[in-house]
């Protein structure tokens, strides 16, 4: 028994450690992004609560999320902060019903260290955008309502937590990623394993665009669900599939030089988005625009297979082995 | 009939000390893993150290342990059409199980309290009823078979000197897994008496797609793991504790932690001091709570599935990289690391 396992651990061992490029060109200045964009919001709303004047910056802080929202490990699990940026689908509405209560109630609940302590569903980009974006008049009780102190918690929130993300990579979590498999690393205990988590952000990232992106306004042919397009209200919808494709186009450059199936693949779909005029896929309910959305759902799809063919020989990884059986 | 054979086994029986689990190397778990393209069943020690690696035919899934003798049972992933019965002292395979026709292995089993029984966790191909396979451990033959009260059973655990089901309600196509009634599916607890009458029974009505799946016991109560196949979108407790005859009591996670899990629970393990554990091996987390259900803390490791209890106040987990981890106040520390691809759960002895 020894002796076999000797024997495939020589076999195990990683020919190169190749993604401190990740971390350096990807992972880092993603961060440092989204906390200059979000900082910037909050900055803003401290001068002016008026939608018009905000909404340039939420939409910036919104494409800086999404240019990093695929990675969900290290210091974006931490407290739930991934969900307190970015709480969606809420396909029962928490976050709306969560937010009216913080709208109408005891305002000490928007200090900072207490709103941090809210409902996640209540904080982050889409609380934000309910607040910039009202789907239908106000009732007119509420209308009395001064949205501002709201408005001013979220986005101080989000930046605070957008701070939160980018130091602890910075202090700490980048070299954690960077020593696996050394000494007194228990959290990724050999050094394939940071590679493996690298490569299941990408995997999961194209799920979450296939299935829940795409795939929850798609539906099913009968019955298309346009409702529940993310982030309808302010109609960013397919720029939110758009810039995640781009930004997981960018991580696979700095994971390896030699995956070209994958960057062509990234970059068909890429296109096809591009050129889709639909942004908040109304089309699901159309049939020949409904098309358009599901070819780029495929495509979506493509990419996911050509990772698993490609990306995962080359990086040396593959799916785990119990999350991909269940029972 | 009686051969010559069987009798002279039968005297050499009674004249020797009859193997235990300390000819085994006393291990204190069981766990099947992968390594390269062959798979086995390993005896582990409480520091990880596998004391022994015994070759299976294909992947296993679960296994058991019998209470006094060095064997352990091997199931197959489902659908299952054998389960293997070890001498773990000696280290070859002594009986292989084949249901019924018309019958599949679920992935589990347990022994009676004495041994004498064999319970194996079945369906009926065709519509995925459930049936508990009784088995005579002496010779491994059949010697009946109960109805599990549900449909897709899947683990069952020993209480006292009943047996608890869980049927996880998935009815399931015969030849590939494939679940056929996720509208309509009803998974229960079910609670048998030792000649197999339904003694409790509790669904889960606000909850029907919340397939329960995996069980632990402690002092006369169950805890049961289950995996969710509504809208994914949702999250919903994925624990829950039950105490036959009483109505289950649901465990949420902390709202900020709960969708970590993915809507799946793989494994589930009670400590003696009433720790529970459950593994998600598609979130690659681990949520503790206390004995009351209440959420302690997340731990996090890529494909971690397998985890029983360890000494008194921690556990043991295993993942598919290779590495068994145990719990440290509220934070996850290596034991060993190995190249073995360890399988879904871990059995203790």
């Amino acid at each position: 028994m020894r002796a076999l396992i000797l024997a495939v651990l020589t076999l195990a061992t990683p020919a190169r450690a190749d993604f401190p490029e990740t971390v350096q060109g990807h992972i880092l200045p993603g961060y440092a992004a989204f906390e200059t964009a979000t900082k910037a919001l909050a900055d803003t709303a401290i001068q002016t609560c008026a939608p018009e004047d905000l909404i340039a910056a939420y939409h910036a802080a919104y494409d800086a999320w999404m240019a990093v929202q695929h990675l969900r490990f290290g210091p974006v699990e931490t407290d739930g902060r991934v969900l307190a940026i970015h709480y969606w689908p809420d396909p029962k509405a928490l976050g709306a019903k969560a937010q009216m209560a913080l709208l109408t109630g005891d305002p000490a609940k928007l200090a900072p260290q207490v709103f941090a302590e809210q409902s996640v569903a209540a904080r982050g980009l889409l609380s934000l955008e309910r607040l910039l974006f009202p789907a239908e008049p106000l009732p007119a009780d509420l209308l009395r309502v001064d949205p501002c102190p709201l408005i001013r918690a979220t986005t101080d929130d989000l930046a605070r937590n957008a701070s939160l993300v980018a130091g602890d990579w910075q202090n700490g979590f980048a070299q954690t990623l960077a020593t696996a498999g050394q000494a007194g690393n228990t959290t990724y205990l050999t050094s394939p394993e940071a590679r493996q988590v690298l490569f299941t952000q990408l995997a999961t990232g194209l799920e979450f665009l296939d299935d829940t992106r795409l795939g929850r306004p798609l539906g099913s042919f009968d019955t298309p669900h346009p409702e529940r397009a993310e982030a309808r209200a302010s109609g960013r919808s397919l720029r939110n599939v758009l810039i995640s494709l781009q930004a997981m186009r960018q991580m696979v450059e700095t994971l390896t030089p030699d995956a070209p199936e994958t960057i062509a693949a990234f970059d068909h779909a890429t296109l096809l988005a591009e050129t889709l005029n639909d942004p908040v896929f109304a089309g699901v309910t159309v049939p020949p625009n409904r098309l358009k959305i599901e070819i780029l759902q495929q495509a979506v799809q493509h990419i996911r297979e050509v990772i698993l063919s490609e990306l995962a020989p080359e990086m040396d990884v593959g799916i785990g082995f119990n999350a991909a059986d269940g029972d | 009939m009686t051969s010559r054979r069987a009798f002279l086994a039968g005297l050499a029986a009674f004249a020797m000390p009859r193997p235990t689990w300390a000819d085994a190397g006393s291990p204190a778990y069981l766990a099947a893993a992968k390594h390269g393209d062959a798979y086995f069943l390993h005896g582990l020690a409480e520091t990880g150290r596998s004391l022994f690696a015994l070759p299976l035919p294909s992947r296993g899934h679960a296994a058991a342990a019998h209470p006094t003798r060095p064997l352990a049972v091997a199931f197959a992933r489902r659908p299952g059409s054998f389960a293997v019965v070890i001498d773990c002292a000696k280290g070859i395979e002594t009986a292989r199980l084949t249901p019924p026709k018309g019958r599949q292995f679920n992935g589990h089993g347990v022994f009676s309290a004495d041994g004498s029984t064999l319970y194996t966790s079945e369906v009926v191909a065709e519509t995925s009823e459930g049936r508990i396979g009784l088995w005579k451990t002496t010779t491994f033959v059949r010697i009946g078979e109960w109805a599990s009260g549900g449909i897709g059973p899947h683990d069952i655990k020993r209480l006292n000197d009943t047996l608890i089901v869980a049927n996880g309600g998935i009815q399931t196509d015969p030849n590939d897994r494939t679940k056929l009634n996720l509208d309509s599916m009803r998974p229960n607890l079910t609670q048998l008496s030792p000649d197999g009458k339904i003694l409790a029974q509790s669904e889960l009505p606000a909850l029907s797609q919340n397939s329960i799946r995996h069980l632990a016991v402690l002092d006369g109560r169950v805890a049961f793991a289950m995996q969710w196949e509504g809208d994914p979108a949702e999250t919903v407790p994925l624990l829950g504790i039950w105490r036959p005859g009483a109505d289950p009591l649901l465990c949420p996670a902390l709202e900020q932690e709960a969708p970590r899990m993915k809507g799946y629970a793989g494994s589930i393990a009670w400590n003696d001091a009433g720790q529970i554990a459950i593994t998600s091996p598609k979130g690659g987390v681990a949520m503790v709570f206390d004995n009351q259900g209440a959420y302690q803390s997340t731990l996090v490791r890529s494909d971690i599935s397998g985890t029983a209890a360890l000494g008194s106040a921690s556990f043991i987990f295993s993942d598919g990289n290779g590495a068994l981890t145990t719990l440290v106040v509220d934070r996850l520390l290596p034991l060993a690391q190995t190249t073995a691809q360890w399988d879904n759960h871990i059995v203790s002895i």
